[in-house]
């Protein structure tokens, strides 16, 4: 099982944005979707442009599937499974995450 | 079988388009064709010739090139006229001596201008209005001269009034008839037509004959009435109509009409059967066509009837029957209509008249005997229904319902009179001045041009006059709605409506947050990147609030949700504002403290600022504290919303500057800073003509002038560069705002999504002259509104990053890591010329290999 470690307070990530952790030495990016505590947390590494910036991208849903648009050149990614919607090839790591008495936690 | 030699003596604007037909035509490789032009140059576009007055050049209007020519194998000689013809041996001569043998002559030698014999007419400064080098004459004696005539008040010579006017002369129209127009409007139309020219600055003088011209005592010239007044002019503009250039059939024994003109059958042969003639200089039926149009048709007629006598050998049966002489245009820019019978000269003809004095409106309608059918109309002032009427007219069709409401004012809330386009026959011409049908513009869309440009370039339906736009657009929509192609026009998938409809929808029901419109007007729960900052856009373009304010902030794209562009490693760049290009020592040297002690990249960006890369986001707001507190505010770089104002150095310094165009540019950009628009938008204020700031590729452009502000819109670099608009002349600096407020106000309205003003523009239905309707005369009485809104937004402006640094929880976000204060660990440069740069890949490798030894 994992060991949950928190990053930040949920009211630390506005409704509708994403923040960036540094989690055992890598970057995750998670995003607060809406109002809720439902949040997604994925690479913060964008495979295409090669920068860390993920967690500044737009999320919203296409054709159901809840999705951050990439910052630099706006591919889509699913949030819940890191799929690329454009390219099969391409996913992103996708990290357990929970709100735990106000707490965000990666794990 | 050798080929057949077709001459074309002239190649003007119907001499170039019988040859463009033939030459593109499939008998074009059974066909030499030669062309003689008297003129230094190939067939240019003269109906649009006065636009040579607005910055278009010789090249702008050319309806060819000399390499188009090549390539299609016509042979051409320019400078050089036909003087003589031998009809038995069918050859011409040419002034420099040529003699060339032809199969076929074609005659497209046009007109000529008509100068009344008056005494002293043939003194410098005296001039006509017909080709290139006439333009340039006018334009070089309107430089040396403060008063300008123009003798003749008809169309062409209204054209040239405004010529003068936009010129800078004070402007005289010498006119023998009671009224203006004489030919083309009614008694009623040709008063109002009268008045609203003369408030624009124009002095009509009627029923005046010139007697002589002599030398004057406060100008150049005097003319002398017969009636015994007179006036003082320094230059004179002959516009009394025109005469065909019979000349070549006069001497070598072709038929002539009794009063010019070279009588042509319908098959547009003159009274020899291998010389054709077509244009201005045929005269058919007693009529010459003093319009492209019917020259258009004449040279397909003449096309079909050459190919039939020399190759098919099966006689065409196209003819020439005549052709219709309504008109629309723009005079001084008032619109004016003219339709087929406009004096009501038929037997038992009827009309309606509608009045409006203070409107500046006047209409005439003439109907047939029984009410039943359109005869003629005769519009001035708003001349929207021209479409409309002419069609009913041309069709002979019954007038759909009321006839007074086809020229009645539309009432609040009823759709004007329109007439359905689904109730012409498909031989219905749209375009007249490429005669498209209908049938062929549905044609067209069913062949795969679903959009105005596709079918603009398939069919040249619109590309002429241009008064046919509305009326092919509606033909093409209708054709697609009944192919079941669903024009999708859908922002996203989250919202069936374009961006223009997401404005109404928010600025009607107010709405101040995403939520809100997409539970009343949207699908699911999330929304996408494309409708967040759409949306994100139109709030802040109606509310004008801090762009992130919780529920806003995650609808900005990726620059605006840290006031900053994004580089290609996720670093920023920081644009503070310099407006109008004009900064201080002082602050220069902030710029450079800030950036050395940053080690920031510094480049001097093409709009006139500063632009240092390579921010990191945790370093993004100390920088923009030291900024502000040096009094610097965003540059919204990063925005879709005003970038700069670029300007000249103007009156101040400059020894050609005519007015203080950095100071209007200051104004300009403090002003509408800010705003937020569906697209980027740039200015540019030159102090001169000579456009130092070239504000003719800018969204608004402003060039000073002796009297006041021109006003140009729509222009654009970048990838696809538009010439901008003249959309108004010598504007005080109250009234030039004015307008622009509400052009740029009715931009955020009703442009698409990322659409510059540019494509907006051209996407307009009505283009240029419907949006100064809107505009200059408020022809959808919103320009109130237009203003207010502006004023919100202008009075509501804050710097976005003077809140944001003066906010302690908008800055927490502003760092890599929301667990950590480290820096981003992939980031990499070398220096190059003083300065860092980020690593390429290859260098990345290098750099780390370096790192690891
Ligand atoms: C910095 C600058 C280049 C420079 O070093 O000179 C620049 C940089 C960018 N331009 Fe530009 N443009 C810059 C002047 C221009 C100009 C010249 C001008 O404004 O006089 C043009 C042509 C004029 C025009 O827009 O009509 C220009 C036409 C474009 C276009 C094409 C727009 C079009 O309508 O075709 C884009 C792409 C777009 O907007 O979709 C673009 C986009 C961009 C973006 C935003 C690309 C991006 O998405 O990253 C660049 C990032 C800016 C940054 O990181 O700060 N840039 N760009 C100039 C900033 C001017 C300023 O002070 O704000
Ligand atoms: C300012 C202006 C505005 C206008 N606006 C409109 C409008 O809005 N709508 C409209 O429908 N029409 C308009 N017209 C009229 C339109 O331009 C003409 O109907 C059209 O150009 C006629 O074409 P054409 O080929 O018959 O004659 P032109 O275009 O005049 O061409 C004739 C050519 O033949 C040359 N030529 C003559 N004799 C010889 C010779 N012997 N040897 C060699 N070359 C010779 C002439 O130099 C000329 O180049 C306008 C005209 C002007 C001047
Ligand atoms: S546009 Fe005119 S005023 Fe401005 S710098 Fe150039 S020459 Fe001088
Ligand atoms: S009628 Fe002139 S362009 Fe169509």
């Amino acid at each position: 099982m994992s060991n949950w470690v928190s990053v930040c307070e949920l009211k630390d990530i506005t409704p509708g944005t994403g923040v960036c952790a540094l989690h055992n030495g890598e970057q995750v990016a998670i995003f607060r979707v809406s109002a809720n505590e439902q949040l997604y947390a994925v690479s913060n590494y964008d495979p295409f442009s090669k920068a860390n910036v993920m967690s500044r991208g737009i999320t919203g849903a296409l054709g159901g599937r809840v999705m951050v648009a990439a910052p630099m050149y706006k591919q889509h990614f699913d949030l819940a499974t890191g799929e690329c919607l454009e390219d099969a090839e391409v996913s992103l790591k996708v990290y357990p995450v929970r709100v735990n008495a106000g707490q965000v936690e990666l794990g | 079988m050798s080929k057949k030699r077709i001459i074309v003596v002239g190649n003007g604007m119907v001499g170039h388009n019988f040859i463009n037909t033939l030459a593109t035509s499939e008998y074009a490789s059974q066909f030499e064709i030669l062309t003689f032009s008297e003129e230094p140059r190939l067939a240019y576009d003269r109906v649009q010739l006065s636009k040579y007055f607005s910055g278009y050049t010789a090249a702008d209007l050319a309806l060819t090139t000399e390499s188009e020519y090549n390539e299609k194998g016509v042979i051409f000689t320019l400078n050089d006229k036909v003087v003589g013809i031998d009809t038995h041996a069918k050859t011409i001569t040419t002034a420099s001596g040529r003699i060339e043998g032809y199969d076929k002559l074609v005659l497209a030698t046009g007109s000529y201008p008509f100068v009344p014999p008056v005494p002293g007419k043939d003194q410098d400064h005296c001039l006509v209005y017909r080709t290139i080098e006439d333009l340039e004459a006018i334009s070089a004696s309107a430089a040396v001269s403060k008063t300008g005539v123009v003798v003749g008040g008809g169309l062409l010579g209204l054209e040239a009034a405004n010529a003068l006017k936009a010129a800078g002369l004070e402007t005289h129209v010498v006119e023998f008839a009671p009224r203006l127009m004489a030919v083309q409007l009614d008694e009623g139309g040709g008063k109002l037509l009268r008045r609203k020219i003369e408030n624009l600055g124009v002095t009509v003088h009627t029923e005046k004959n010139t007697k002589e011209i002599v030398a004057g005592e406060e100008c150049r010239y005097r003319m002398n009435f017969a009636d015994g007044s007179f006036l003082e002019t320094d230059m004179i503009l002959f516009s009394a109509g025109i005469r065909p250039q019979d000349e070549l059939a006069r001497k070598f024994g072709l038929e002539l009409g009794e009063r010019g003109g070279i009588v042509i059958n319908d098959f547009c042969q003159t009274s020899n059967d291998d010389i054709y003639a077509i244009g201005e200089c045929a005269l058919w039926d007693n009529k010459i066509y003093g319009l492209v149009a019917p020259g258009y048709q004449m040279a397909k007629v003449a096309y079909n009837h050459i190919i039939g006598n020399l190759i098919t050998h099966i006689p065409s049966e196209l003819a020439f029957k005549g052709a219709d002489m309504s008109t629309k245009l723009k005079l001084l820019g008032v619109d004016v209509a003219s339709i087929g019978d406009a004096h009501g000269r038929t037997a038992g003809s009827q009309s309606y008249v509608f009045n409006d004095d203070i409107g500046e409106v006047y209409k005439r309608l003439i109907v047939s005997a029984d009410g039943k059918k359109v005869l003629g109309a005769v519009l001035v002032g708003e001349a929207e229904s021209y479409g409309t009427l002419l069609q009913l007219m041309l069709n002979n069709m019954d007038i759909p319902g009321n006839a007074a409401s086809l020229i009645l004012p539309a009432t609040d809330g009823a759709a004007a009179v329109g007439l359905g386009v689904s109730s012409l026959p498909d031989t219905a011409q749209i375009c007249s001045c490429f005669d498209v049908t209908k049938g062929q513009i549905q044609e067209a869309v069913r062949n795969g041009c679903h959009t105005m440009g596709a079918l603009k370039e398939a069919t040249q339906a619109s590309t002429g006059c241009g008064g046919c736009a509305a009326l092919v657009k509606q033909v093409m929509d209708a054709e697609l709605e009944s192919m079941g192609v669903e024009v999708n026009t859908d922002i996203c998938e989250h919202f069936a409506y374009t961006r223009a409809q997401l404005a109404d929808i928010v600025r009607v029901q107010g709405y101040s947050s995403f939520e809100q419109v997409l539970e009343g007007h949207g699908k699911g729960e999330y929304g996408c990147e494309i409708c967040k900052p759409a949306l994100g856009s139109i709030l802040a373009s109606f509310n004008n609030e801090y762009v992130l304010k919780d529920g806003l902030i995650g609808l900005q794209d990726t620059n605006d949700i840290f006031l900053g562009n994004m580089q290609k490693d996720g670093t920023y760049s920081i644009v503070p504002r310099i407006a109008g290009g004009e900064i201080t020592p002082e602050k220069l040297i902030v710029l450079g403290e800030i950036a050395r002690d940053y080690d920031l990249y510094t480049k001097i960006t093409g709009g006139q600022r500063i632009d240092l890369f390579g921010a990191q986001l945790h370093q993004l707001p100390e920088i923009w504290k030291k900024l502000v507190d040096a009094g610097f505010e965003t540059g919204h770089a990063y925005g879709k919303s005003l970038r700069t104002v670029k300007s000249c150095v103007g009156s101040t310094w400059c020894r050609y500057g005519v007015l203080d165009s950095v100071s209007m540019a200051i104004a300009l950009e403090n002003r509408y800073k800010g705003l937020r628009s569906p697209h980027k938008i740039k200015f540019a204020v030159s102090g001169c003509t000579r456009e130092c700031a070239e504000a003719q590729s800018k969204d608004i452009g402003v060039i000073a002038t002796e009297k006041g502000w021109n006003l140009y819109v729509c222009g654009n670099g970048g990838m696809r560069p538009r010439h901008a608009d003249l959309f108004a002349t010598e504007l005080d600096d109250d009234t030039l705002i004015k307008y622009i407020d509400r052009v740029l106000m009715f931009y955020v309205r009703t442009a698409d999504r990322l659409q510059r003003t540019s494509v907006w523009m051209e996407n307009m239905e009505g283009g240029l002259d419907y949006l100064k309707n809107v505009v200059i005369n408020d022809s959808l009485n919103i320009c109130e509104e237009l203003e207010n809104a502006m004023t919100k937004v202008v009075g509501t402006y804050q710097c976005e990053w003077k809140t944001t640094i003066e906010n302690p929880e908008k800055l927490k976000r502003f760092s890599q890591f929301i667990n950590s204060d480290k820096a981003d660990d992939n980031l990499a440069y070398v220096r190059e010329r003083g300065q860092r740069r980020p690593a390429t890949e290859l260098e990345r490798i290098e750099l780390v290999d370096l790192n690891s030894k």
